[in-house]
Formats: C-alpha cells, structure tokens, sequence
C-alpha cells in the first residue's frame, strides 16, 4: 500500500507542476458554464418596447408600468399611430409594441372578448417568438386578474370576459436556455479531464522510458494505471462541484429532482471515463495517437450526437442509431431528467444500468489488454 | 530481431556487450529485463526463468534502459523517493549503496530533474536504478551524450559496485569503457561472434597490426589502401592503423619507405604495435 | 565576397541568461578548410556558443562574423551559406532517401538541374543508389548519419556544424563518418565538430576546450598534448575538466 501511495503522491505532484494544464483544466469548465450561460444564452432582456393605444384607460397605462418593472422590458413612450411605431421599430427604438384598439376594456368583458396586438422585431426570429410568448403570459395574467377582480366586485362569478387558456412551459417556465446546455458541460468536460488526461498521462510514461522502468518493478502494473486514476477522479469530482456551484448560484437553475441521484449518476460517469481512458492507453503508444483517439472517437461525438447542440430527435434515423452509442449520451439523458424535469430516479434506470454496463466493458478491456511486459 | 548466442555471466562480473546500433543490444537487455519473452531459448537470471519466474526476478533486478529520461518535472530527491517506493524501501536503508554517486548530486536535490546537465541526469537515472539494492544490474548504453569526465566517474562507480558483489551487464559503444569489463561480448546483427575477457580478446588477435603517421594524413589514408600487401586500414586517433596480409613480404619498414619514395609523404613513420580492444573489433567477422 | 583565411572570427563573445553566464568571452578564429573541434563537458557552453555561430540567438556582447557575415545583422544569410547537423534532428524517416535529399536541395535554394547531379553525386559515393527509393527509416543508423551529413552539405555551405553526430554509433560506424568529413573539407569545405569522443578530437586539425563558459585552451590536437605533457586529448581534456567549477 506504502507503494501505491507514493504513486498517487507522485501523479499529484505531475498534475500541481504542470500550472497550464491544471489552469485550463479547472478554468474550461468555468468559462464554458458562464459563456453559455450568459453570452450565448437566448434569454431576452432589455426589450425597449412602445405602446400605440387610442384610450387613456388607466389599465393599460398600468400594464405598461408592470412590464417597465420586469427586467425583461423597458417601456420607452406612447406612440399615436401605427404609423409612428413602425417608424420607431425600423430606427431601432423599440422592438416590440403593444397595440390596443380603441374601446379594448369595455370590449374585454364583452360576450366577444378583445384583440390586443403584440408587434415584435423579428430580425432574430429566436427571441421574437420568446418576447411574443413573455408577451402574451404577462397581458393574460395582468387581464385575467382584473377581469377576476371586476367580476368579484359585480357580485357574480365567472360571468362576462373571456379566460384565455392559459400557455405553460414545461420544465423551463421562463425559457431560460442556460438549463439544458449544464449536463452538455458536464458530460463533455469530465470525459475530457478522465479519459483524455488519463490516458495521455500513462502513455507519456511508455514514451519517456520510465514505463520500462515501472514494469520492471515488483509494483503490480495495474495498480501503476489505478494510481494514475485516482488524482483524475479527485480533480474530476472537485470540477463537478465547481460546475454545479456555477448552475445553481451564479446561473440560478435550480436543480429540480434528487441532488444524491445526480451526483451518484456524476459519480458512475466519471468512472465509466476513467475506464475509456484506461482502454485507450492500453492500446496506444503515443501521446499523439491517445490524444486523437479520445478526441476524435469520444469528445468530438459527444458535441454533435449527444443532444448537446443539436437536439438527437431530428437526426437522420441512422445518426440516432449512432448516438445510442455515445457513452455521454446516456450520462447528459440521465442528468437532464433529473436536473431539470426532477423526474424520480426510476426513469432514468435504464440510463444508469447503460453507464454502469459501459464501464464494465472499458474496464474489462483495458485489463485483458494491459500486459506487463512490452511485446 | 534474430538474437543467436550461448553464454553466462558469473556472478559479480562487470560485463560488457558492445555493438553498432541495430544489432539487437535493446531488444537482448529487454529480455534479461523480463520486458520480452524469447521465441526460443531460455534465459535464467540468478537461477530462475525469466518467463516463468519474472516476477521474483523484477525484485532483484535493477534496470536503466537506453531512453530512460526521469520525471523531469520533479526533483532530484523526488524522483530518488519515488523509485525507492516503487520497490517498497526507504531512501535512508539504502542510502549506503548509492553514496558515493549520491554526493555529487546532493548540492542539487531540490533542483528538477529536467534542469540537470547530461553526467548528472545519468547520476541520477544510475541512483534510481541501484536504490532497492539491486544483485543485478542492467545498463543499455548508459554513457552516450556524456563528456569524458563523466563517462570515467560513472565507470569507476561501477567497479565499486561490482567489487561489493554486484553482476553488472552494461552496452556501449566506447571501445576504452569495454576495456573496463571484466569480460566482453561483441554483437553484430543479433549475433554474438565473440565474449571473452579484453586481455583473451587482445591476445586472440592474430593479425600483423602497424601504426602509420605522415604530415598528409588525409592522403595518407587513401594511399595506403592502395598498397599491395596492406589488407586493411582506418583511422585511429592522431595514426592510421593497418594490417599487413598474411602471406605477404611486406613489412612495416617497406610501407614506410614506399610512403618515401612512390607516394612523397614527408615525416612519416611505421611502427608495430599490439591490438588494442577496437583494433579486435575493427577487424571483426573478416576471419 | 572575398574570401578571407577565415570562415569564423569571434571577439568577446557573452551570452548571459540572468545571472548564469553560459558563454564568458570568448574569442576565436576558424581557418578556412580546417577540422575544428569544439570540445567540453556537458553544460560547458557549447551548445549556446553553436547557436550564436549558427543564427539561432544573438549575443549578450561581442562580435563575430561566420561565412564572411555578421552575426548581429546577417543572421539569415549566416543560415544560407552554412550547414548544420546534429545526432537529434536527422532526417524523415517515412521519406525516400531520394525525397529528403530533394526537399533539403530545395530548402537550401539548390537550383533544380544542379541539385539533381549533386544527389546522384552524393549518393553514389554514400554507395546508397541501390536504396534511392526506400524511406530512411528502414536504414542502419550508421547509414542515416552518413546520409544525414550529406544532406548538410548538399548546398555546398562554406562550413559544416556537426553537433556530436556520432553519438552512440560503433567504432566502425564511426570511422566511415569521418572519411565522409575529410572528403567534404578536402572539397574545400570548413568543418566545426563537437563530439564526446577524444580519439576523434585527434582527428581535427584544432581543438578547442570550453570549460565553464570559457576557452581555456586552443591548438592542434599534438601541440596541446606537448604543453600538457598528456599522451593522448583525453588526457588533455581530464586535466582541463577538473578545473570546471559549474557541473551544470
């Protein structure tokens, strides 16, 4: 035991004195978690937006008043005809417009109902539909409220107005988009860090000789590619802390289902990496060649088949197939249902029992291939 | 790689194996390593298997391969500790063996073993090596890209720990280092066509051996090939070396004076001499 | 240009990294058409002083001139007009002996027509026509090195750096090698040769000996063995080393 010990403090000592590595390493996560989050993200804010109303009813003035309020909307002023907001839409003062027609409240809680119309910019068609969905959930809860209030005050119930069905978001109510991107990271970054680190790692010891050196040592060489594991798996479990610190504080998504189920499927992902990267290094015999194998085989995969960009659903049926394959399909799947669905941990048996198979086989390989001698 | 040849090293021998590169020294120490199983033939180190008992083997063996480089992001005695834990021991109950190699390093310990010069990086790959204390020790060409002074500290090193008992098999390609060993085998495209002890090797030469020396050394060259009767000749050092075919009447004095008098070389002169180690390996397979 | 009686001349030349100074004013001269070996222990300076001669980096202070050019100013046309060989960097491997020597021609600006007669020249006395075509990696190292020289000297530079390019080879090998050498300096071309091996250093016409930065000592092989009263270079090379004071 004093022996593996000293292999583990050795690995640790590689991984402290590369400074570069371990910055990029624990920085990646970081970077691509706010980058997401934040620059790419399609949550709308700051919309300018105008009004074109013919009645001073006070009820749309105070709508106008709510959505200044949110931090989605800014109510720029008034405008007196159609004309005027268009104008202002093509200068790029504001980029949507709530048009009321004239006599609109009295004809709300009419037998007939009113027409409001929302007119949005969409020069980018994604946050449009977004701003029209915001949009119309605001001036159905705001109406809805007062239509209640009117009727309650009228002395009858569910009399006059019209209650429009109400447009539910499931899973993702204010559309944030930083939500479904977070199990992407996941699975793309410690697949980096335990497979691709991992296997680079043993194979640098066959290239500078040291391997012969290793082999020809009472140390069991198994345990030489276990020691070589466990920082990985330290760093690996440290950087999924710093990632979901990241989603729940600083992204604000809020983890829906059971935090001890994430992180025991987290847990059985990163082993199931390890183990690729243990596969790959009892294969290859040089830093380049573990370097594309991972990165080509594993990680670049796992951006396009994963559902981590593009959604799996809208493949080519092949390509589905393919991505059944994927050992970070299962992992992102898992996560997400339990992340952000909060689904109970039975659905995602199946998930989980793929992983854990997974790693069974990498690791079963990578032994039956390991050899302690060179030929 | 073919490797064909029987011998056996006794215990404590310092032996050397020279050979060009290619002729399969590597692939020899892999298998004394236990890194390599043979095709054929058998191998027994300290008496056992090295296919069957490797593993017993690999606690007595210390192995320095040809490319060995070290962990050259960490320190002197980082490095020296982790090997020593490799073989489950402690620096200090070892510390005794590796002395006095260990000492000229000491001022460095805590320097990376990346920043070491060339001699001090050998030193220290030789420590690592010899830490567990090792009864035998296998050295695949550990002197080359070293200085001269080097080169001698680390050959007297090895006479001190083949005189505390030690088997040592070492490569090279420096024909005064084989000259150190107490027996020497020669190796040419995996076969071994000769070991013995340098004086048996030197004695066995049965050549007629002269020096030759002129002001034109580089037309000197050149025109001795030339020469009916001489059989052979290189370089070596500031002379050229020739041999004089058997059977022939030429004479050391003949060369010299036809150097005179047919080619015009000025300060010339012809001596005999005995074989030196190279001279046997210069000449050797042309029986 | 006009040729002068030397190929390299070397006033004070410094380099210092920090406070380290890994060459201490040295100053030299290489003649043309001579074998110069350069000679230290590891770390002694000589790798730093080879790549000021070779363009690679500049000098802390001093002045020197390779080929005719300065080396503070002309460092591209230093790169030009010489050659350089080291055991590290030789060839590619998974190229023809006919391709590596066709892309250095290239490199070095060897017109199309001339190069082809200098590669048939230069294999046929290496006696490598018959392995033109097969790629270098399937070659003895002995081989490689000879070829490796050949293609160092293929634009005909006015001088040769050899950087141990002997390293780990065998006696045999070795003495092939330097006949290759005094061909190419009895086809006029200057050779500057570092090598661990001493009974090579016999073979140049001068040696110098860099000991902690320092030339300490600069003269043929013979007249250097006189004034030390030393039988052979390594001896020379022993009295001189033991006088270093850096290991590093």
């Amino acid at each position: 035991m004093k022996e593996f010990f000293a292999f583990v403090r050795k690995e640790f000592l590689h991984i402290f004195r590369d400074r570069k590595t371990l910055l990029v390493l624990v920085g990646l996560p970081t970077v691509l978690i706010v980058l997401f989050g934040f620059a790419i993200s399609t949550e709308i804010r700051n919309v300018n937006i105008g009004l074109l109303s013919l009645d001073d009813d006070i009820s749309v003035l105070r709508l106008m008043d709510k959505l200044d309020r949110s931090e989605y909307f800014t109510y720029v002023g008034r405008f007196d005809s159609e004309n005027a907001v268009n104008e202002a839409m093509r200068r790029g003062e504001i980029d949507a417009a709530l048009v009321f027609p004239a006599g609109f409240v009295p004809a709300m809680y009419g037998p007939e109902g009113a027409e409001v119309s929302v007119l949005v910019d969409a020069t980018n068609p994604n946050n449009a539909s977004m701003e029209v969905m915001y949009l119309s959930q605001i001036i159905y809860g705001y109406f809805g409220e007062d239509m209640q209030a009117a009727a309650m005050s009228a002395g009858h119930s569910g009399g006059g107005g019209r209650i429009t069905p109400n447009l539910r978001m499931l899973y993702n109510p204010q559309l944030k988009s930083s939500y479904n991107f977070v199990p992407g990271i996941m699975g793309l970054i410690l697949l980096l860090i335990c497979a691709l680190m991992t296997s680079v790692s043993i194979v640098r010891e066959k290239e500078t000789g040291s391997m012969e050196v290793l082999l020809v040592s009472p140390i069991k060489p198994i345990n030489i590619v276990l020691a070589k594991m466990i920082p990985y798996f330290v760093i690996s479990c440290a950087i999924l802390v710093n990632i979901l610190l990241l989603t729940i504080f600083v992204l604000k998504v809020p983890v829906e289902g059971s935090f001890f189920w994430m992180i025991l499927i987290s847990l059985i992902y990163i082993i199931l990496s390890l183990g690729i990267g243990m596969f790959v290094s009892s294969i290859v015999r040089t830093q380049i060649t573990a370097t594309l194998l991972c990165g080509m085989i594993f990680l670049v995969p796992v951006m396009m088949f994963s559902g981590m960009l593009y959604p799996i659903e809208s493949m080519p049926v092949a390509l589905q197939w393919f991505a059944q394959v994927i050992p970070a399909k299962w992992f992102i799947e898992a996560i997400r249902k339990i992340m952000i669905e909060g689904v109970p941990v039975r659905y995602v048996t199946t998930e989980i029992l793929i992983m854990v198979g997974l790693a069974v086989l990498f690791f079963t390989a990578a032994v039956v291939k390991f050899k302690d001698r060179l030929d | 790689m073919d490797l064909e040849g029987d011998f056996t090293i006794p215990k404590g021998e310092l032996f050397g194996i020279i050979g060009p590169d290619g002729a399969g020294k590597t692939t020899l120490f892999r298998i004394l390593a236990t890194l390599l199983r043979p095709d054929e033939g058998t191998v027994t180190v300290e008496g056992m298997d090295i296919v069957r008992d490797y593993r017993t083997i690999r606690t007595v063996l210390g192995y320095m391969p040809g490319k060995f480089s070290l962990y050259s992001d960490l320190s002197v005695r980082e490095n020296l500790e982790f090997f020593a834990s490799v073989f489950g021991k402690d620096v200090k109950e070892n510390a005794g063996l590796i002395e006095n190699i260990y000492c000229r390093l000491r001022p460095f310990e805590k320097r990376k073993a990346g920043n070491l010069s060339g001699g001090m990086k050998q030193k220290l790959a030789l420590c690592c090596s010899l830490i567990h204390s090792p009864s035998v020790l296998l050295l695949d060409e550990p002197t080359t890209g070293v200085d001269p002074s080097s080169r001698r500290e680390l050959w007297e090193n090895l006479a001190e720990l083949r005189d505390k008992g030690m088997t040592i098999i070492v490569s090279t390609a420096y024909m005064d280092e084989a000259d150190r060993c107490g027996k020497v085998a020669m190796m040419k495209s995996g076969k071994f066509l000769l070991a013995a002890s340098p004086s048996d090797i030197v004695s066995g030469f049965g050549k007629r051996l002269a020096s030759v020396r002129s002001d034109d050394m580089f037309r000197l060259l050149h025109d001795l090939r030339s020469m009916e009767g001489v059989g052979k000749c290189y370089t070596f050092g500031d002379t050229h070396h020739i041999i004089l075919k058997d059977g022939t009447d030429m004479t050391e004095e003949l060369v010299g004076e036809q150097l005179v008098s047919v080619y015009g070389h000025t300060g010339v002169q012809v001596r005999r001499i005995r074989a030196s180690l190279e001279d046997c390996y210069m000449n050797l397979g042309e029986e | 240009m006009e040729k002068s009686g030397y190929v390299i001349e070397v006033e004070h030349l410094t380099k210092r990294f920090g406070n380290f100074t890994a060459v201490d004013d040295i100053s030299f001269d290489v003649r043309r058409g001579e074998i110069f070996g350069f000679l230290g222990a590891n770390g002694a300076g000589k790798t730093t002083a080879m790549r000021m001669l070779t363009g690679l980096s500049f000098p802390t202070s001093g002045k020197g001139r390779v080929a005719g050019f300065d080396i503070w100013t002309q460092s591209e046309l230093i790169k030009k007009h010489i050659g350089y060989m080291s055991q590290k960097f030789a060839l590619y491997g998974d190229l023809t002996v006919n391709d590596n020597m066709e892309l250095f021609a290239g490199i070095y600006g060897v017109p199309k027509a001339e190069a082809r007669s200098r590669i048939d020249l230069l294999l046929d006395r290496l006696s490598l026509m018959p392995e033109k075509n097969s790629p270098v990696k399937d070659l003895p190292q002995g081989w490689k090195q000879k070829l490796a020289f050949s293609v160092a000297i293929i634009h005909r530079p006015e001088i040769v750096f050899l950087d141990e390019p002997t390293g780990g080879v065998d006696p045999a090998a070795r003495r092939q090698f330097w006949e290759l050498i005094y061909e190419a300096v009895d086809e006029g071309i200057t050779a500057f040769v570092t090598t661990h091996y001493m009974d090579e250093a016999e073979y140049c016409n001068r040696i110098s000996m860099m000991v902690d930065g320092r030339i300490d000592a600069l003269d043929s092989p013979h007249a250097l063995k006189e004034k030390y009263g030393a039988s052979s270079v390594a001896e020379v090379f022993d009295i001189l080393a033991r006088g270093a004071e850096r290991s590093e």
